[in-house]
């Protein structure tokens, strides 16, 4: 059972083969057995979990005589800590919000729990703020990496990823800003998939910066991503960016066949600066879908290198309006001692946030202030401009664009911490792809020295089923994505 | 550009961070360092380029001047750090 898919797992539910409150126990277990080593829930609650399991295995049962339960009723999945869920503590890795137990749930959650029937596991570890790389900057420690407990995960989705990979958990949710949920994926072997910015709500999920956040799921496979995303997405009037389109059945197109797929390269995304064992994983996964029967064609996103500078202005910038909220007064961390209101919020703000988010709220600031807001804000809009025109010259002679998700494989922990600058790099190939707002997966294709590699998918807007497609195919034909970290599953 | 101390300190003071004369220091190099990748950027020519504030291309949303949501105040107070009288305290402003 904990190797199952979700489509195996629901059938398992739906035959009484097992009921919830068994699986989700069977994965409580696990998470008591290994959460003391990988350290990827900040939070469970048994009982909260079982409880869920309960009531829908009720709905299992009510509905064995009539109305279907849904297709995910009673499977139990874990949730980055950044999605508020009621009655749970929702600390998103922050100090600021270390005893803050959210009195709502966000639309993701409304949506999968209450809605769907998937019962939470608890609340998965993650960079402070989701502002990170490696999941190193949560103030409730760092996430190991399942295949290599001395490795990051990858971050900010690490605790998910890890969760999943060491399978605590069939699936999780996970959110992606510059490359939180694929990079992290690639690092643990999991598929993974940030949508079109505007089709999973934001209510809820709280902010770091808010053009380019976006929830997707995190899975063995994409055919479960497919699943979770069904659940997942959908227009939310609470959510002004949310895009009010029809729903979508994103498995729709799992098995449709990929003869005449054509595969854009871009060459600035298999020059200098990725390792050569990512690089051999990449290329022979092209290779595997030219034999499933896709062409590739190079194309050019000629201002990619642009897309880490541009985003370390935007993303600040936003993240220093979004945490400005973070004072003191109305929930959060307040310091003990103070003189002054405006003391109160100097201290208890320079004793909440940890070092990386205080950095970029301090980027933000000084990009936004009087004098340089045109030479760094707009200048980074127009240069984010570029970037999505980019991508706009490349769709008009491919479907799908296919490059590594991450230039090196899983990095030890504390080899990036004292550098910013590298560890921003670490990105250089995920964050081009929220510039410009597009769907974007990863999905495992190999390994290099015993680590995974990560294959990513950029689909044009609204993609998502092309690209979930594009990946169910390849994983029908290899089985990467069923390689488990030895001595842990 | 490069930031002096002082920058720091403004910048550390505008964004309501407290900062020790040590860590305005390390912080210092370390923007430094962060503002010498985003310098990059200021190479590239970008007259009459539009800038692009979000991902998506659409007008917001109206709605209706109508109340939509229960009233929530106790349970949204119960996280807060201090209150009385369903009033959030903080240090007195005005003498």
């Amino acid at each position: 059972m904990i190797n199952a898919s979700l489509k195996q797992l629901s059938q398992a539910l739906v035959a009484k083969q097992i009921s919830s409150r068994e699986l989700t126990q069977l994965f409580l277990d696990r998470i008591a057995h290994l959460n003391p080593t990988l350290n990827a829930f900040i939070t469970v609650d048994p009982e909260k979990s079982l409880k869920m399991a309960q009531a829908a295995d009720a709905r299992l049962a009510a509905a064995s005589g009539g109305e279907p339960a849904g297709p995910l009723t009673g499977i139990p999945i874990a949730q980055k800590d950044i999605f508020c869920a009621e009655g749970w503590r929702t600390t998103c890795g922050s100090k600021m919000l270390a005893n803050f137990v959210s009195p709502y749930d966000a639309t993701v959650i409304h949506r999968m729990q209450a809605e769907a029937g998937l019962v939470s596991l608890g609340k998965t570890n993650m960079d402070e703020f989701a502002m990170g790389s490696s999941n190193e900057t949560s103030f409730f420690g760092p996430v190991r990496n399942p295949w290599d407990t001395s490795r990051v995960p990858g971050g900010s989705s690490g605790g998910s990823a890890a969760a999943v990979a060491a399978r605590l958990a069939p699936a999780a949710t996970g959110t992606d800003t510059g490359g939180s949920i694929r990079q992290p994926a690639a690092l643990c072997n999991l598929s993974g998939l940030k949508p079109t910015y505007g089709v999973v709500s934001r209510y809820g999920m709280i902010a770091f910066a808010s053009s380019l956040d976006q929830g997707g799921p995190m899975a063995a496979s994409a055919e479960d991503c497919a699943l979770l995303l069904n659940a997942m997405a959908g227009f939310d009037e609470r959510d002004s960016t949310s895009l009010d389109r029809p729903r979508e059945d994103y498995a729709r197109d799992l098995e449709k066949p990929l003869a005449g797929l054509r595969i854009g390269l871009p060459r600035e995304f298999f020059g200098e600066g990725c390792a050569a064992g990512v690089m051999a994983a990449v290329q022979a996964a092209i290779k595997e879908y030219e034999r499933l029967g896709a062409t590739t064609v190079e194309v050019s996103l000629p201002n990619s290198h642009l897309s880490v500078p541009a985003y370390y202005v935007i993303a600040p910038a936003e993240a220093s309006s979004n945490l400005s909220r973070f004072d003191g007064v109305r929930y959060g961390f307040r310091a003990e001692d103070y003189a002054s209101l405006d003391d109160m919020y100097m201290k208890s703000r320079a004793q909440g946030f940890g070092a990386e988010v205080k950095r970029r709220i301090l980027i933000g600031t000084y990009v936004l202030s009087h004098g340089y807001y045109d030479a760094y804000y707009l200048q980074a809009q127009r240069i984010r401009r570029l970037i999505a025109d980019d991508f706009v010259e490349a769709f008009k002679v491919c479907d799908v664009i296919m490059g590594p998700t991450s230039p090196s494989t899983a990095f030890k922990l504390g080899e990036r911490a004292a550098d910013p600058v590298q560890m921003y790099l670490s990105d250089i190939y995920t964050i081009a792809v929220n510039l410009a707002g597009l769907p974007g997966m990863s999905i495992p294709c190999g390994f290099a020295g015993g680590l995974p590699v990560g294959l990513q998918l950029i689909g044009n807007y609204f993609a998502e089923a092309r690209l979930l497609n594009a990946a169910h195919r390849y994983q029908q034909a290899t089985d990467w994505h069923q390689h488990r970290p030895e001595g842990v599953v | 550009m490069s930031l002096t101390l002082e920058q720091v300190q403004r910048i550390a003071h505008l964004a309501r961070i407290e900062i020790s004369e040590s860590e305005a220091g390390t912080t210092q190099g370390q923007l430094n360092g962060i503002f010498r990748l985003i310098e990059q950027m200021q190479a590239v020519d970008t007259t009459g380029v539009e800038p692009m504030a979000h991902a998506q291309d659409v007008a917001q949303r109206l709605r209706c001047d109508a109340v939509t949501e229960a009233d929530h105040r106790a349970a949204f107070q119960a996280v807060a750090p201090e209150i009385e009288a369903g009033l959030y305290l903080v240090p007195k402003v005005i003498e």
